[in-house]
């Protein structure tokens, strides 16, 4: 395995074609939309989308499944969270209560505790895959030219783009790294006992660690050789230009996050109410 | 770029009575240094392992004070101003310095965007971009690779985009810091042609420190500059530098044909263009020393010897490499060799030819897709990583990649304390390859305060006390001056008389030439030759074909009439050798 985690797929589909810069608008329309909304139809409708939008952009659920099974799992032990600390929260806000299931003490399973969770379950389906999208479909340069275009400082810009490009590096040594301290006999596989595992662990990170902090050194003495942070702006070589599709979806963006605001007054609150 | 005579006159580079500390070191780097470089010359800057040349060109391109803080005394002008006060980027538009390590220079994600990396910077509209770049990749040759990104190059192509990168800023020197390091062979000629080119086409003044020094001077240099313990103790033309022999007791290796000539007891003179084999106007005395000499070459066939056991075989090994989402690339294919046990051996190739694969796929860092590889005469197939460490020790280039450990000890023990051996068992081993490695002293070091040379035997050293049969190095010698890599070389040869079988993955001819018998020649990913290094290093087909270079002793032999070129090279090694066992 010599993917990287997270970061640019080359598998070339109909998003990568896009400006970094409509994607990055889709993306932020979408989490901006999402954490104002808390309207169920809207929610579902932006999941859709999104999942959609994975289907198209020939990314494979492979390709991110690190990614996927972390948030997953947070997501999971998020839903059991606020069932076990506020069980009643659903009630609360509905101002109903139909109880589906009878639990011990307090832990009744309501309908409006279900339909409140699905709400906030969903709210990860439609936000994850888009921004997800956005790093696996833009290329490493063109995301910083994207987000310095939006107005973040360009050294953050390139800190981040650079982070994203050096991950198959840093996971190419590590993998050579631990290879190599499995010839001595350190073994780090699940045959191992955790704290033999942990400690061996630890004989690979360092040595990765330290090499990494080279690297940074070397790297940021070259960029700075190079003029870079000198000024306080920079232009960038490669800038798609905004075309039809671009557009459209920069309007997306605009409309995704219009559509809560609307909903806000529509529904007199952040819910929308089927109980009532 | 200004031609005016009047204002030639004034050195673009001129350093009076420098001399740098770094703030963290006792003693001065550089001391009491005088240097004037003129617009249009081309200088090599050579010395030992700190000597002081990389500290020396951070003075010149700014990054001292800049970067790294210290005492600066002395005077240092660049194009008429002071780096220290200017702006590290003003004078970066007047020397442009490309770094050693042509990766971590690699900023961009194409090629082309790499090269704009510094008009960018300099907020250049994105319109203007497209033809500077263009002129910049006309100059290095790489015009037709724009919109490549960096892994698809190889190590000679992405110096030549860093190389783009500063010439896209108009620059009037160039600095090169060990440009040749990482390259192999044939790559390393082809930069030195290129920064020849742009010398004499562009009127680019030049800088190479390296101590490579005999593939620099495959084109001509204007002078050469010797870097001793921070001073500098010689800055003359090649012709007297060489001539001199000073560049031994300085700790850099001179071109062997130099070499060669002294030892057949007919050295050269300054006048004579020794810097290459090709050009050197040799005196008719010296071509009869030459010949006559080459007479006691020992004979091939008491070198190459088909006894011993086998200790590694590979049987039709195919590896392939997922390089991509679905894509594979065949990195070695049909590789059928055998090595003996008690054998040192060399593994020659450029960069990418398959030399660390076939290191990787010997210890089951890789998995052959197709064929075997026999260890002991046993199939290893299926054998875990560590049963493989066991019987093959692998030492990797960077020694920091296999050292975790605070002291020197406990590196060394790690490694069977993960064995579980028994304690007195430890201590045994471990007393013994300290002994061996020559860290005796350093037991109870911390790792952090041992030199890169030390670090590396530590790194032996762990692979050693698992008491393998084979010892596998990867570029053992790497970025070492002559003088390290000799004494590293000898230590070396102490473990292989020890009984360690010895096989060195290398691009470096001249420890193929002097350390091996035998060696394996890679291109491609197939197995081109299976000879004596002298055969292979004197055959112009196949060194061309495996991208290496021949050795000058080839242009000498020819030169002087020697019929069988790989002779004269087995007589140049027999005679050091020989220097070596008396010094010992």
């Amino acid at each position: 395995m010599t993917s990287p985690v997270l970061g640019y797929v080359d598998r070339t589909g109909p998003l990568h074609r896009l400006s970094g810069v409509s994607k990055l608008a889709l993306a932020l329309g979408v989490v901006i939309g999402a954490m104002i909304g808390f309207d169920v139809r809207y929610l579902a409708a932006v999941s859709l989308g999104s999942l959609v939008l994975w289907g198209m952009s020939r990314v494979r659920v492979r390709d991110l499944a690190v990614v996927l099974w972390l948030v997953a799992i947070f997501a999971t032990l998020n839903n059991i969270g606020i069932f076990l600390f506020a069980p009643g929260y659903g009630t609360e806000l509905f101002g109903t209560r139909h109880v589906l299931l009878e639990g011990p003490w307090r832990w009744d399973v309501t309908a409006e505790q279900l339909f409140y969770q699905s709400a906030v379950t969903l709210k990860y389906v439609a936000v994850l895959p888009s921004v997800l999208l956005f790093v696996a479909t833009t290329r490493p340069p063109e995301f910083a030219s994207s987000l310095a275009r939006i107005g973040v400082p360009y050294r953050i810009a390139y800190a981040v783009s650079l982070a994203l490009r050096y991950i198959p590096d840093v996971q190419r040594e590590f993998r050579t790294i631990s290879q190599a301290q499995q010839a001595r006999g350190l073994d780090t596989s699940r045959a191992a006992g955790l704290r033999t595992r942990v400690r061996n662990l630890a004989s690979v990170l360092l040595p990765l660690l330290l090499g990494t902090f080279d690297r940074i050194e070397a790297v940021s003495a070259a960029m700075e050789l190079r003029g870079f942070g000198r000024g306080r702006r920079r232009t960038w070589l490669v800038r798609t230009p905004l075309r039809l599709p671009d557009l459209v979806l920069i309007s997306l963006a605009v409309l995704l996050v219009a559509v809560p605001l609307v909903l806000l007054g529509v529904n007199d609150g952040r819910f929308w109410n089927p109980f009532l | 770029m200004s031609t005016a005579a009047g204002t030639g006159e004034q050195p673009l580079i001129e350093l009076r009575g420098c001399s740098f500390q770094y703030r963290a070191q006792a003693e001065p780097t550089l001391r009491d240094i005088d240097l004037a470089v003129r617009r249009g010359e081309k200088v090599a800057i050579v010395g030992a392992s700190g000597s002081g040349k990389s500290t020396l060109l951070r003075v010149l391109n700014g990054m001292i004070p800049h970067h790294h803080r210290g005492t600066i005394t002395g005077s240092v002008r660049v194009a008429g101003h002071d780096p220290a006060e200017a702006p590290l980027v003003e004078t970066a538009r007047v020397v442009g310095t490309v770094l050693q390590d042509s990766n971590n220079q690699f900023v961009g994600l194409s090629v082309a965007e790499d090269i704009a990396f510094s008009l960018e910077n300099q907020q250049v509209p994105t319109e203007e971009m497209p033809e500077r770049i263009a002129r910049a990749a006309r100059l290095t040759g790489i015009e037709d690779r724009l919109g490549d990104s960096p892994h698809d190059l190889s190590g000679g192509q992405k110096q030549r985009v860093a190389i783009a990168g500063v010439l896209v800023d108009e620059v009037d020197v160039l600095l090169l810091d060990e440009p040749l390091a990482n390259l192999d062979p044939a790559a390393g000629r082809a930069t030195v042609e290129l920064l020849d080119d742009l010398h004499r086409e562009q009127g680019t003044t030049i800088v190479i420190v390296e101590h490579r020094l005999e593939d620099v001077l495959h084109r001509d240099v204007d002078r050469i500059v010797l870097l001793s313990e921070g001073r500098i103790v010689a800055d003359a033309p090649p012709g007297e530098v060489l001539a001199s022999g000073r560049l031994e007791a300085h700790g850099i290796r001179p071109p062997l044909h130099v070499t060669a000539l002294r030892r057949a007891g007919a050295p050269v003179t300054a006048d004579q263009r020794p810097s290459r084999a090709a050009d050197i106007d040799l005196t008719p005395a010296q071509i009869e020393a030459v010949r006559a000499w080459t007479e006691d070459a020992p004979d091939p066939a008491s070198e190459l010897s088909d006894d011993g056991d086998p200790a590694l075989e590979l049987e039709g090994v195919r590896v392939e490499i997922p390089v991509g989402p679905e894509r594979t690339t065949v990195a070695l294919d049909g590789i059928d060799a055998r090595i003996r046990c008690g054998e040192m051996l060399g593994v020659l190739g450029s960069n990418g030819a398959g030399k660390s694969t076939l290191a990787r796929v010997l210890c089951g860092f890789e998995t052959a897709t197709a064929g075997r590889v026999r260890i002991g005469g046993a199939d290893a197939t299926g054998w875990s990583l560590a049963e493989r460490g066991e019987r093959i020790g692998f030492v990797l280039q960077e020694p920091g990649q296999m050292l975790s450990q605070p002291r020197v000890l406990d590196e060394i023990a790690l490694g069977l304390r993960a064995r579980s051996l028994p304690d007195e068992e430890i201590a045994r081993r471990s007393e013994e390859v300290l002994a061996v490695c020559g860290l005796r002293p350093f037991r109870s070091w911390p790792l952090s305060a041992l030199s890169h040379g030390q670090r590396k035997r530590v790194s032996i050293a762990a692979v050693l006390a698992l008491e393998p049969e084979v010892l596998l190095l990867d570029e053992p010698t790497a970025g070492q001056d002559h003088a390290h890599y000799s004494e590293f070389m000898e230590f070396l040869r102490g473990v292989h008389r020890a009984g360690t079988t010895v096989v060195l993955i290398t691009h470096d001819m001249h420890l193929a030439l002097e350390h091996t018998r035998r060696v394996l020649v890679l291109s491609g990913g197939h197995l081109l030759a299976d000879d004596h290094p002298a055969a292979v290093l004197t055959d112009p087909e196949l060194s061309a074909r495996a991208d290496l270079v021949t050795t000058g002793l080839y242009d000498l032999a020819r030169r002087c009439g020697v019929p069988d070129p790989a002779r004269l090279v087995r007589r140049v090694i027999a005679a050091d050798r020989h220097e070596r066992e008396e010094a010992r």
